[in-house]
């Protein structure tokens, strides 16, 4: 058996682009340097080298023209993958997703298939314009869809399944991944549902739910309380909209106890709404209060030692298992 | 100066399950004057219809809901002035300033400030439904959570321990033979345990379960407070009808040395630890004839001397003997002093009352001789009365050398005991 190729998340973002790019003419890629220079963070360097300027094409640095661009190819029927540098410039293009994309099947019928990749999330002491997580923020816009991926397994196939969707899709990837993380992952094609939740480990004490870069940090925390005898159950949503409700009722009624994190900030952000739906759906379940771990509600400092203390970090995950084990 | 209160007239409660109550009638008009549980009003309930009296001497102040209208219970019906009388010292005019009205604000009631809220033990959702689904009493189930809550662990581990038969046991060795009915054989006795006998049960079990128990004893001479207690009992009895018993003096000692050993006056909650500003000091005191246990507390002892002590214990023995406590009396203890000595006993060791984290044991007072040693460092074998006091703490939190060192100052404050101490 031939071993499965390793893979950094970065590259296998790479590939899947150039993979779906081959398989589906329609499918072109759009946003500020991703052309001549091979994008920010080279996710689409040689993509033009390989197909050519109409299908890998440089923007203004306008994140609205770029969306509204990408919105209106898809509503003529192409597979447009807009890239915004940064997620944090989301907001400049707020219009055109929220008002045009995100309600044009409701109110036309006609369907929006674009995917819009956005590099999010901090650890490297981007300050407050280049290191946000706002996926919370369009878990709230109903005609959005909004994928997180973790692993290089599951970035490569969740963006497969992100160009096949038929409404607008926002793909976070989290830059503090790209190249810290290496996996597994196929060469040939392959989809992962939406929806549909990933258990990073299985455990029988607590439950952690949580997305993105952070389920490294809440398996470090887990590796922690393993060795103090407490057994954590860690689900990696992969998708926030739709998200896997299901898993985690399952885990609640096993566990009795349930500890949310992100990376975003606290008020508003998606663990709130986990939260309500398990006091909603599994109340009688519940044997401790539920905690979330997140950033706190100010913009993110650039000093390192202040990002740190801003980013949920492995002792904090682990201090609050901790209580709720010895709840 | 008269000094004007305001007293509030609220809608009574006329029975459990009345919870609004109609005003029929005044039967006295704004600015009439009003004595105490004269009748006030007539009301009408889903119960009864009823006179109610007023609160207060005084003058009605103001009617706030008129006859005919239907208000909750507990809900403010009518104001009555009431007027003190002159304080001694007069007092200033008021000053008028730009804010306030110049009304004084009613005073606080102290009671309710000092009152802290009951401890109840919380049940989580699901501990609750899966006790009701199982009818299991959680009195009865040891907890290991938070401040000694049930955790689902807990009730599951229970439910599973009531359920599960005893394993086969393997074995070619003839087996005692098995009790196979309720009834007694060859005329011993069975007899249901009654609630305290159960409730002690669990209680030992589950501080034997919680606390890592570790037992240190100290010999202390007590000629000092023999001597001591020889004078003072015939006047505490005559005159304060006290009996004075060595068991005070220990309880005094014990209480200010708790002062300067403040973890030993705590508990464990989770993976904090509370330490108490007061002292609720628990005596142990038998009753049934030795069948049964009652431990009510001295509550605010740091408060209370020589005098006071001895009839503080005096009077939760006797109350506890009579059964004339009252719940509230064996609630809230912060440490336990147990007195087995009367019957002889020179070495306990004794269980500790949770949550607390340690209990001192009195042992008998006996005459021994000992050594000892004069300024000269000349040493002489004298009869001495030798009492033995035993301390069991959780070792969870009290390391030994913290503990024996408690002890130390408990022994030095009995062995110098002086005249002029109470």
């Amino acid at each position: 058996m031939v071993p499965m190729p390793e893979k950094t998340y970065l590259q296998a973002i790479s590939d899947g682009l150039r993979q779906e790019m081959h398989r589906d003419e329609r499918v072109f890629v759009l946003g500020e340097d991703v052309g001549v220079y091979g994008g920010a963070f080279k996710v689409t360097a040689g993509l033009l080298e390989e197909f050519g300027p109409w299908r890998v094409i440089d923007t203004p640095l306008s994140e609205i023209a770029i969306v509204g661009g990408a919105t209106g190819s898809a509503l003529m029927g192409l597979r447009p993958i807009a890239e915004l540098q940064f997620s944090d410039f989301v907001s400049c293009a707020w219009d055109q997703l929220v008002t045009v994309a995100a309600k044009q099947h409701y109110r036309a019928g006609t369907s929006v298939p674009m995917v819009v990749r956005l590099p999010s999330g901090g650890g490297f002491s981007g300050g407050p314009f280049h290191s946000q997580s706002p996926e919370s923020a369009f878990t709230h816009v109903p005609g959005l869809k909004v994928v997180c991926p973790a692993t290089p397994h599951d970035a490569k196939g969740l963006l497969a399944s992100a160009i096949e969707d038929p409404n607008p899709v926002l793909y976070f990837e989290h830059k503090h991944l790209y190249r810290r993380i290496k996996g597994e992952v196929p060469d040939e094609r392959y989809t992962i549902p939406f929806g549909k939740a990933r258990i990073e480990r299985a455990g029988d004490d607590i439950t952690l739910v949580t997305w993105g870069a952070m389920v490294y940090t809440a398996a470090g925390a887990a590796d922690e309380l393993q060795s103090e005898g407490v057994s954590v159950e860690i689900i990696d949503l992969r998708t926030l909209q739709p998200w896997d409700k299901q898993a985690v009722l399952e885990s609640v009624v096993k566990t009795s106890k349930l500890l949310i994190l992100h990376e975003d900030t606290r008020t508003s952000g998606f663990g709130a709404e986990i939260a309500a739906q398990v006091v909603e759906d599994a109340f009688e379940q519940l044997d401790a209060p539920i905690r979330r771990i997140a950033a706190p509600d100010t913009p993110i400092p650039f000093s390192p030692v202040l990002e740190k203390a801003y980013i949920p970090q492995v002792e904090d995950v682990a201090g609050a298992l901790r209580e709720l084990a010895g709840y | 100066m008269a000094t004007q209160t305001q007293i509030e007239v609220v809608m009574p409660q006329m029975g459990v399950s009345v919870s609004e109550g109609t005003i029929v009638k005044w039967l006295k008009s704004e600015g009439q004057q009003v004595a105490a549980d004269e009748p006030l009003l007539e009301i009408s309930t889903d119960k009864v219809d009823t006179e109610v009296p007023s609160p207060a001497d005084g003058v009605l102040g103001s009617i706030v809901t008129l006859e005919g209208e239907t208000v909750a219970v507990g809900t403010t019906i009518a104001l009555i002035t009431t007027v003190g009388e002159a304080l001694a010292e007069p007092e200033p005019e008021p000053v008028s300033t730009a804010i306030g009205s110049g009304a004084p604000d009613p005073p606080e009631p102290v009671a309710a400030q000092l009152a802290e809220p009951a401890d109840r033990t919380f049940v989580s959702p699901v501990v609750a439904r899966i006790a009701a689904e199982h009818s299991v009493d959680l009195e009865r189930v040891s907890g290991s959570g938070h401040g000694g809550r049930v955790t689902k662990k807990d009730v599951l581990a229970h439910i599973a321990a009531a359920t599960t038969p005893e394993p086969e046991t393997v074995t070619s060795k003839p087996l005692p033979a098995p009790v196979t009915s309720s009834a007694p054989s060859n005329g011993d006795r069975l007899e249901p345990m009654s609630q305290m006998r159960r409730s002690i049960a669990e209680h030992m079990r589950r501080s034997l379960d919680t606390a890592a128990h570790a037992t240190t004893v100290f010999e202390v001479d007590m000629s000092n407070v023999v001597a001591i207690r020889a004078r003072l009992k015939p006047e505490f009895l005559e005159r304060h009808g006290v009996r004075l018993t060595y068991l005070a003096f220990v309880a005094r000692a014990t209480v200010e040395a708790l002062r300067n050993w403040p973890w030993l006056n705590a508990e464990i909650r989770g993976d904090e630890i509370v330490t108490h500003s007061y002292i609720n000091l628990c005596i142990a005191v038998a009753v049934d004839g030795g069948k049964g246990l009652v431990v009510p507390a001295i509550r605010n002892a740091e408060g209370l001397n020589l005098l006071g002590m001895a009839r503080a214990i005096q009077d939760v023995g006797d109350r506890a003997r009579s059964k004339r406590l009252k719940p509230e009396d064996v609630e809230g203890g912060t440490f336990t002093i147990t007195n087995p000595g009367g019957h002889g006993s020179v070495v306990g060791t004794p269980i500790i009352n949770q949550p607390q984290v340690a209990i001192l044991d009195t042992e008998a007072l006996v005459k021994r001789p000992v050594v000892i040693s004069d300024d000269k460092g000349v040493d002489a074998i004298s009869v001495r009365p030798i009492m033995n006091l035993c301390l069991s703490f959780d070792h969870r939190l009290i390391d030994g050398a913290y503990a024996v060192q408690f002890m130390a100052e408990v022994r030095r404050s009995l062995e110098s005991w002086g005249e002029e101490r109470y």
